[in-house]
């Protein structure tokens, strides 16, 4: 009974389970049917739309990118050019294996494991289906060897490319910049500022200074080819061709040469200079030291030189002249002074009796000179040659925080200078409102007393105190300052000079002038700060020393150099145009812990200045001692 | 003398309607991969290769009886769960999904397991359960199915995932899934797709966007779509010839050798070797759904319809994919495309069927 009830559920269930398998097979046949459909469709109803579309694709647009522009100086000086070469270059995704076709290439030319790792590097960087260099600069019997062997290398390509090169290495490597492959961040960028189509067969875009600021214009138009391509994709013949636009030249308003002195003369120091021409706002020299040789970038740079610049206490690849901001220490007080008589608050003549120190009312808290004992009977002339800061604490006082900061920012001091590179830092110039802005804290009496000596919150790019100080030599002027001069057009070769732009108009009563040129010229005199490295000049120096504080003195201490780590020892600030008397140049110098503007700073503005007045080079070391020379006035 | 007497005894497990198919297909396959594989010789070797391991392995597994895989089901299922769950812990991530899992010596994709091991267990479960199969049966098979299936779907590979489930369900299906359930599933399917939808990664959803409007997207996934159906459409109805497809031999073909391997068929064949590549599809499928009609118990049966109609899926879902009716996942042509592990899952499958087919009169109880 039992058994019987088991085999009639088993027919039942097996009964059920053919249904099931009839309906499976019924569906599979439907499904079946669709697709034929669909290629019914495709293949049959709609066979000449798709012919025609496969004819079309023999035509491919194969795009010819320009050709960059290259980067003169003022005299013609090649700073930046290209150069062809061949290059060995594999698409991953077209290989069969790409490990064993490395170790392949690697049998025929020499490849070294750091171009390994930079390829590796590049795989992990790149978008899909890009073509990625393994050797660069090939010779011509490497490339016979690749092209016989070139079949057994599915993937593989031997191509002449042109290179972005820059013959003075170093010199210059701030301004410059330099290009490297087009990332994914730049992609996105081009793609939002609707060119990306412009950058089709490009690999290189400008990262950093002028390759990168002026980009649109070293970059030029991309051509094309439409190239019929036989059934293996080679392509047997060109139907039309657009030529590419090759880039703009940029002349610069710089001097290698200057550069290279600048360079020279820094020797081991860290700093920067910045030289600007006061008549027009033009950059005569932007250096930033230590530097870098941008070449090592073009094509990826590799992990043991990058790690070396990177990891380097020096920083090297901080462009200090415009990205770091320093108090300006003393060479504020040109500045200040000219606040003081232009607010009536001081007349040339007004004295005041420095003994040592200064107090505000009602506080015993002393702000020292940097002067034991003080400078005594001190007018305004005496008070920028001996660089007094009794004399200038108190004048901060009379004038107040509110006009020292509405007089100082006409000069650029606080804000942008518009210098045509990015990335640039506004330093800090001090006033009630910006002090409301970074702390809870309101503004203090004597945060006024030490702005006036350039201290305390005061912050300066060597690039703005160059702008302030052409303003100075010019009379009032501030320029936006320009490395470039003139744009070449390289279609028409004609020439788009870049005309002086002018920010502000400072209104200087000449007289005013006079006086604190006049005490800029004796500072570089017997008396003053900075005499030794001016010794001897056919023309006349204005100038102004000071010191950047590192570390903060205590009261009642002493800064002594010599018990100090070298790298807490104060920077070295220093200003000067020249000449006094018909101003061509103008100059900011920082030098990192290098203590005394007037022994360290002022011998590489002296030199900037003996090559770009008489053109005479400067000794081998312009730097002599770290302490300075005997001759001088050790102010701040 | 032995040895001759033991092959043949192996041989004599092998159903041979089904492997004459199955060669054919093969035989097809290697001439498409020459084309496709720009007429690489090496490549065919390899392709080769790939097939005689395979047809080893239908062999050796054509020559287990069906009990002894009763007695694998449930430890495969686990090992194959907890190889899953390592996946999802300490599995390595490829091209951003965590697929993969490294053994020290070798690194085994364990959702290719899954494939097999999901009919199998379930196909255990109703037979232990044969006598009286109730709803709640069906509910806890559904949970067994999900288990993995939401393992998978997570790392993301979510085509795997719709396939491990097809084949499950193909077995609930097979034991006799009531319609109204089916129904009822259908509707919750259709009710829970916007919700999945916002679950999806963005290069799942834009994979299904490309689909309705290639053009969105014409470098990326839309570039596929776009080239294989000119490819396809571009064969005609007889085709351009073989090592005549110029889609495929300029190289506006991607992934020509693995999983757009029909395109080039499709274009150097036209409709006409469509329709013999899906008549042959057909026969193949039908004679798996005879063996599963014909098997004598309730395991096998399932086992075999299920494994049956996996093997059409993937065959579906590819040419769907080829031909621009379904989002491009990453499902390789069963036989035809290129690669080793697929090959060997399919005929392993198909020798669990050949196992089935002839071990019947030894198991009838």
């Amino acid at each position: 009974m039992i058994r019987r009830t088991q085999l009639r559920n088993y027919q039942l269930e097996l009964a059920g389970f053919r249904k099931r398998v009839i309906i499976a097979a019924g569906m599979v046949v439907v499904m079946l049917l669709l697709l034929l459909a669909r290629f019914f469709y495709v293949q049959v109803l709609e066979y000449q739309r798709y012919h025609t579309l496969a004819e079309n694709n023999r035509i491919t647009v194969v795009p010819i990118p320009p050709n960059r522009g290259a980067i003169v100086d003022r005299n013609g000086v090649v700073l930046a050019h290209n150069y062809s070469a061949y290059t060995l270059e594999i698409t991953p995704s077209k290989t069969d294996n790409l490990e064993d076709t490395i170790n392949g290439l690697a049998k025929l030319v020499e490849i070294t494991p750091a171009q390994r790792k930079r390829f590796a590097k590049l795989m992990a960087e790149s978008r899909n289906f890009e073509t990625l260099p393994l050797r660069n600069q090939l010779s011509d019997v490497e490339v016979a060897k690749l092209a016989a062997n070139h079949y057994r290398f599915p993937g593989v390509e031997v191509k002449a490319r042109l290179f972005r090169q820059y013959p003075l290495g170093e010199t210059a490597a701030h301004l410059v910049g330099y290009v490297g492959r087009i990332n994914d961040a730049d992609l996105r960028r081009l793609d939002e500022a609707g060119v990306l189509n412009n950058y089709r067969g490009t690999d290189h875009i400008g990262k950093v200074g002028i390759e990168q600021s002026y980009e649109t214009e070293l970059h030029g138009t991309v051509g094309s080819e439409q190239v019929e391509t036989d059934v293996n994709g080679h392509a047997v013949r060109t139907l039309s061709r657009i030529n590419p636009v090759s880039g703009n030249r940029l002349v610069l308003n710089v001097d290698s040469k200057l550069q290279e002195i600048v360079e020279k003369a820094f020797g081991s120091y860290r700093g920067a200079l910045v030289a600007i021409d006061p008549k027009t706002g033009g950059v005569l020299a932007f250096v930033s030291m230590p530097g870098f040789d941008p070449n090592l970038f073009v094509n990826g740079i590799d992990t043991t030189n990058w790690n070396a610049l990177n990891d380097s206490p020096d920083k090297p690849l901080l462009n200090r002249a415009f990205r770091s901001a320093y108090p300006e220490g003393s060479t504020i007080k040109p500045f200040m002074a000219l606040a003081g008589l232009n607010y009536g608050v001081r007349k040339p003549g007004d004295t005041i009796f420095d003994p040592g120190y200064f107090s505000l009312p009602n506080s015993s808290h002393r702000y020292r000179d940097w002067k034991p004992g003080g400078h005594g009977t001190v007018d305004m002339h005496k008070s920028i040659v001996e660089s007094c800061d009794t004399y200038y604490y108190r004048l901060a006082n009379d004038l107040g925080i509110d006009r020292m900061h509405a007089f100082l920012s006409q000069f650029g001091f606080g804000r942008k200078t518009g210098i045509d590179l990015e990335g640039e830092t506004a330093g800090v110039l001090p006033s009630r409102e910006w002090k409301a802005k970074h702390s809870r804290q309101p503004w203090y009496p004597g945060e006024t007393i030490i702005a006036g000596i350039g201290q305390g919150y005061n912050l300066v790019t060597p690039l703005q105190l160059a702008v302030a100080t052409a303003a100075l030599a010019n009379g009032g002027t501030v320029y936006r300052p320009e490395l470039v001069q003139a744009i070449i057009d390289s279609r028409t070769g004609q020439r788009r000079v870049i005309a002086p732009h002018v920010v502000d108009h400072i209104n200087i009563k000449p007289a005013d002038l006079q006086v604190v040129v006049s005490a800029m010229v004796d500072v570089t005199r017997p008396g003053g700060t900075a005499v030794s490295a001016n010794v001897g000049a056919p023309y006349l120096i204005a100038a102004k020393t000071g010191t950047a504080q590192v570390v903060g003195i205590k009261q009642g201490e002493k800064y002594d150099a010599k018990r100090i780590l070298a790298s807490h020892r104060d920077h070295a600030v220093y200003i000067a145009f020249a000449p006094a008397d018909n101003p061509k140049i103008a100059i900011a110098v920082l030098v990192e812990n290098g203590m005394h503007g007037g022994s360290t700073a002022a011998p590489i503005a002296r030199a900037v200045m003996d090559y770009y007045l008489l053109g005479k080079l400067p000794k081998a070391e312009v730097i002599k001692a770290p302490a300075g020379a005997p001759g001088d006035v050790h102010a701040d | 003398m032995q040895i001759r007497r033991g092959l043949l005894k192996m041989l004599s497990h092998i159903d041979v309607p089904l492997l004459l198919l199955l060669l054919t297909l093969m035989v097809l396959s290697l001439f498409v991969q020459y084309s496709a594989a720009s007429q690489s010789e090496a490549r065919l070797i390899s392709h080769g290769v790939n097939m005689l391991v395979a047809l080893g392995v239908m062999v050796l597994v054509a020559n287990i009886p069906p009990q002894y895989l009763l007695n694998l089901a449930l430890p495969l299922y686990v090992v194959g769960v907890l190889l899953l769950l390592g996946v999802a812990t300490v599995g390595e991530v490829v091209n951003g999904s965590r697929r993969w899992l490294n053994l020290g010596i070798t690194r085994i994709q364990p959702s290719e397991i899954m494939k097999i091991a999901m009919p199998l267990m379930l196909a255990w479960y109703f037979h232990h359960h044969e006598a009286v199969i109730r709803l709640k049966d069906y509910g806890i098979a559904a949970l067994l199915l999900a288990i993995p299936v939401a393992l998978v779907a997570k790392q993301p590979d979510l085509g795997t995932a719709l396939l491990i489930s097809a084949s499950g369900f193909y077995v609930l299906f097979f034991a006799g899934l009531p319609w109204r359930i089916m129904l009822g599933m259908l509707v919750a399917v259709g009710a829970s797709l916007p919700v999945v939808w916002h679950f999806m990664h963005d290069y799942q959803q834009k994979r299904i966007l490309t689909l309705f409007d290639p053009t969105r997207d014409p470098l990326g996934a839309g570039y596929h779509i776009i080239q294989s159906t000119i490819a396809m459409g571009s064969g005609g109805s007889f085709g351009k010839g073989w090592l005549q497809g110029t889609q495929t031999h300029m190289g506006f073909l991607p992934e020509r050798t693995t999983d757009f391997v029909f395109a080039v068929f499709g274009e150097e064949f036209g409709l006409l070797g469509n329709v013999l590549l899906l008549t042959l599809f057909l026969a193949i499928i039908v004679r798996g759904l005879m063996i599963a009609a014909g098997a004598p118990t309730l395991f096998s049966r399932l086992m075999a319809g299920s494994l049956t109609l996996a093997f059409f899926t993937y065959a579906f879902v590819n040419m769907g994919m080829v031909s621009g009716i379904l989002p491009v996942v990453g499902v390789p042509l069963p036989l035809m495309s290129y690669g080793g592990t697929a090959m060997v899952t399919v005929m392993l499958g198909f020798g669990i069927l050949m196992s089935v087919k002839t071990h019947r009169k030894l198991l009838k109880s």
